[in-house]
């Protein structure tokens, strides 16, 4: 076991698995809750963009999309974010990785909408409340934790389908597995050991916090 | 030994998972009178398959030594290079010769037969590219496969190289055909496969003398010295022919600089 961490800088590779999630977590998030907000607008135009935007980005496998960022924007397009290909690359991972993942954000958020009794909109448009102030003050916040469970399994499934950005040559943890499985294949079953563990301390307290979370915020009714 | 087995087949199962090329199904698995031999099915010159068939310097030298050696017909295999040990190992294929490079840490999983070629590491670049070795790389933008040896050297000889990696090599040269990329790096067997493929004519030129020699065996079942020595006799038939030679120069074009003070190459004892 100590041989592969001389060979191998293992930590760095784990390293950039965490950056990946943590970052496309965040911008997932981010276009996630806009596209939800979108599909729940009473504009049929932006209710029209958020449906395909979830239809397109759910329903295409990532690693299209993962590698399509990188070689259809920055490759082809030349639209290029860094000069460093591989902070470059890093980029479109992330893009990406959010890209894909904010869809399954916005169908988790929508569910935590629908945990919510539809009088309540109906109350907050009685007493005057326009569509923004409804949306701040009624609905997303009881929809948010209504949507604390599904959006912990999207963590947990962009925590893992980090691997796929191998593909274009960003150094994580799926990619130290193929280095080591094409150079030092008698470590293949060390390095499998090692991945899957850090994969599983990675992953567990995820849904353990998101367990616990949802538990003490969820709206009781 | 039961349990090491099964923990290589999980071990080997997620490489095949978390590799994005799926080969196939393992049907005829070990045919009764024929040979599994693993090959590259996407290197111009030494392993492609080309509609039903397949052909390449690889091609030629594993169906020569399946039929003196008396091994039957030969049933090809995609051997992507991340799972040539496992499907050597795992008895999936018989041999695998698929621009394999004989490497210390390789040794310790499969054994060798051959070589049966020595290639070099060289750049691949645009035919008006300035680029004319080593020095000339220190921030440019270079192209190679994610995790291969032959990136990691030349990043370790130029630190202020901007390295790309795809998971195919056909990747890199389409970046490259389009000038995104100033440079590719890997055998040069491979690259003047790229330099001479249809779709790329006149575009790209090798450029030699920037690594190592890439040493081309034959793997094999570790420990399995008959096979090695049979395999190894029929080499040497091959060369002595004139069939090796003339199958060089087939597949990989008059263009390619052929090393012969190292070509063909000496054989390794088997062990």
């Amino acid at each position: 076991m100590s041989q592969i961490f001389e060979q191998f800088d293992v930590i760095s590779f784990f390293w950039m698995t965490i950056k990946l999630t943590a970052l496309a977590a965040v911008a997932s998030f981010i276009i996630g809750t806009v596209m939800a907000i979108m599909r729940l607008s009473p504009v049929p135009v932006l209710r029209f963009v958020g449906t395909a935007y979830v239809t397109l980005f759910r329903n295409t496998p990532l690693t299209l999309i993962v590698f399509g960022s990188l070689f259809g924007i920055s490759i082809t397009l030349q639209f290029s974010i860094s000069d460093t290909l591989s902070t470059n690359a890093f980029f479109f991972a992330i893009f990406g990785l959010a890209v894909y993942h904010a869809a399954f954000v916005c169908e988790a958020i929508r569910s935590g909408v629908n945990t919510i009794p539809l009088g309540q909109a109906e109350a907050a448009r009685s007493i005057g409340l326009t569509f923004t102030q409804t949306l701040r003050e009624v609905i997303l916040p009881q929809a948010m934790r209504g949507a604390i469970t599904p959006l912990g399994n999207t963590l947990i499934a962009l925590a893992k389908n980090t691997t796929v950005v191998m593909t274009i040559g960003v150094l994580e943890s799926a990619y130290f597995l193929s280095k080591v499985s094409e150079d030092a294949s008698s470590q293949l079953n060390n390095a499998f050991l090692l991945v899957a563990g850090f994969f599983v301390l990675f992953t567990v307290p995820m849904g353990l916090a998101t367990g616990y979370a949802s538990r003490k915020l969820a709206v009781k009714r | 030994m039961q349990k090491t087995r099964r923990m290589a087949g999980v071990a080997g199962l997620s490489v095949v998972a978390l590799s994005l090329a799926a080969c196939g199904g393992s049907e005829n698995e070990g045919g009764e009178d024929g040979v599994n031999v693993g090959i590259k099915f996407d290197q111009p010159g030494l392993g492609q398959k080309v509609g039903s068939g397949y052909e390449g310097l690889d091609v030629d030298v594993a169906n020569y030594v399946a039929k003196d050696a008396g091994l039957g017909k030969v049933t090809f295999k995609e051997a992507p290079s991340k799972q040539r040990e496992q499907l050597i190992k795992s008895g999936q294929v018989k041999m695998v010769i698929a621009t394999y490079s004989v490497t210390d840490e390789r040794k310790q999983e499969v054994s060798f037969a051959g070589p049966y070629f020595i290639a070099e590491q060289a750049l691949l670049v645009a035919k008006d590219s300035k680029i004319n070795g080593v020095k000339s790389l220190s921030g440019k933008k270079l192209c190679s496969v994610s995790g291969s040896t032959s990136a990691t050297k030349l990043k370790e000889q130029v630190p202020g190289v901007n390295l790309q990696e795809f998971d195919t090599y056909s990747k890199c040269a389409s970046a490259l055909s389009t000038g995104q990329i100033d440079a590719m790096t890997t055998d040069d067997t491979i690259l003047s496969g790229y330099a001479q493929q249809d779709s790329y004519k006149g575009k790209f030129k090798v450029v030699k003398g920037v690594g190592g020699d890439e040493i081309y065996g034959i793997g094999i079942k570790k420990g399995d010295t008959a096979l090695c020595k049979k395999v190894n006799t029929s080499l040497q038939k091959m060369v002595d022919s004139g069939e090796w030679k003339k199958s060089v120069e087939k597949h990989l074009g008059a263009e390619y600089q052929l090393n012969a003070e190292k070509n063909p190459p000496k054989q390794e004892t088997c062990s």
